[in-house]
């Protein structure tokens, strides 16, 4: 069983049914138990990192998902989860649950791309160019594009946990790969085909990178 | 670097579609999932369910639309028309919509935006705007004038003045339509929709008057749009969304190709 873990961070009907159209079993959940004995932990989440993490805390989530993680068990994270998942954020001066080292910034104002004047938040489709083979990745069709919805992005300590960076103003890590970790930005359960794909390919990926 | 969006709209009433897609066979598809599954496949990359539906007690017909939508369509979707309060827009994104469209709702009580954004993130409120050109005036100094009922009730606020202030509200994403454009097929109102997009910092999609390919590419180039709302050039097979994007993307303008 997949646990989609339930913080109260938006909606996350949308991840549960992309995840049963896929064929997997798989629970909207924030019960201990449930956690435990899930194989796998997807980390959703819409909203902002300092309510997010005041809500984690309060349900022991924060936790449950540090010893998921260091026990080995593969865990996605999707938009505001792969925020949280870093040590610090910009948003609401948050301090997160560290599984990752890095941050997360505000993109910077104004954002330019040549002469055109960028809106925040960064939302839409864009690119994402895969900079690591990993199992999560495999498949999918170079030139896909991924629906994103964000103000801040995550900026790791370390270059090499960078899987994909996407480009608007500046280049960015839109997916972050870090041990049995997977952590996107955009949310693949929005994003059409190849956003399946990926998550198809985390639901049967053993957590090993390589 | 960010594609511009295009965006099939579906006018439901009561559970069916008032344009259904005509294909060439001429069978004419009503049902709005089979229309939602079609434009999904045909490479739509969102799409817009506008419930005419007159009483609110055929409400829950929509949110069945809604519900079976998204177990079919896996790119985002929104849905507007007669939303009018937070419990209203919960049913809308609990059923899998991922935005809720405000219109005459947020011009009579323009709390509804921050109280939404509060709720479900600013990311899901979109701003619904009906808009006709006036002429400028001290009222209207922008020339042009929010409008309700389909355009025959003119509300005295200048539609500049609203795009703002709805940002500043907490509003997500702005829908401009010109009833003046609508239903013409003769190209958006351009001057109209840049004056929009330029002074605000959230996107713009721009709705009324698609007829033709070239349209699109005026709007989302000179029109200085985020995204471009299509429907009868579509719906009755006049032209096919990836015919659309080939053309756009031939011309410089950044679509999505690959879906």
């Amino acid at each position: 069983m997949i646990a989609i873990i339930d913080y109260k961070a938006g909606n996350l009907t949308s991840v549960e049914r992309a995840v049963r159209k896929l064929g997997y079993p798989c629970k909207v959940t924030n019960k201990a138990g449930d956690i435990k004995s899930a194989e796998r932990i997807i980390f959703p989440g819409v909203g902002a990192a300092g309510q997010a993490m005041a809500d984690l805390k309060a349900l022991g989530l924060d936790n449950l998902i540090r010893e998921a993680f260091l026990g080995g068990k593969p865990i996605l994270g999707i938009c505001l989860g792969t925020q949280i998942i870093f040590e610090y954020s910009e948003e609401n001066d948050t301090t997160c649950l560290g599984l990752v080292p890095g941050r997360v910034r505000l993109f910077p104002q104004p954002l330019m791309e040549g002469d055109t004047r960028l809106k925040i938040p960064h939302m839409g489709w864009n690119g994402m160019k895969i900079v690591r083979p990993h199992p999560v990745f495999s498949g999918v069709e170079a030139g896909s594009e991924f629906y994103f919805v964000h103000s801040y992005y995550p900026v790791p300590t370390d270059d090499n946990y960078i899987a994909g960076l996407t480009g608007y103003g500046l280049e960015f890590a839109s997916a972050v790969a870090y041990k049995n970790l997977v952590a996107l930005q955009c949310h693949p359960e929005k994003s059409g085909r190849g956003g399946l794909k990926v998550l198809d390919n985390f639901c049967r990926w053993d957590g090993y990178a390589q | 670097m960010l594609s511009k969006r295009i965006i099939p709209c579906l006018d439901v009433r009561a559970g069916r579609t008032t344009k259904g897609i005509k294909f060439k066979d001429n069978i004419d598809i009503g049902d709005p999932v089979e229309m939602a599954r079609y434009y999904y496949e045909e490479g739509a990359d969102e799409i817009v369910f506008y419930d005419i539906t007159a009483s609110s007690d055929k409400r829950d017909i929509m949110i069945d639309v809604v519900r079976r939508v998204a177990e079919e369509i896996f790119i985002p979707f929104s849905v507007g028309g007669g939303i009018r309060t937070v419990e209203d827009m919960r049913a809308v994104l609990l059923a899998g919509a991922e935005k809720v469209s405000v219109n005459t709702a947020a011009i009579q009580n323009p709390e509804i935006i921050p109280e939404g954004a509060k709720a479900f993130g600013s990311q899901c409120i979109v701003l619904g705007m009906d808009v006709k050109k006036v002429g400028e005036s001290a009222k209207i100094p922008s020339g042009y004038e929010m409008v309700i009922h389909g355009g025959r009730t003119y509300m005295g606020i200048d539609a500049l003045w609203w795009a703002k202030e709805a940002e500043n509200l907490g509003a997500g994403e702005i829908c401009l339509n010109s009833i003046d454009a609508d239903g013409t097929q003769e190209g958006y109102e351009l001057t109209l929709t840049s004056l929009i997009s330029e002074a605000v910092n959230i996107p713009v999609i721009a709705s009324g008057g698609a007829g033709k390919p070239e349209h699109l590419y005026d709007v989302l180039s000179a029109g200085k749009a985020d995204a471009a709302l299509i429907a009868s050039m579509v719906h009755y097979g006049y032209y096919h969304i990836k015919d659309i994007k080939s053309y756009l993307s031939e011309k410089g303008v950044k679509v999505r190709l690959n879906w």
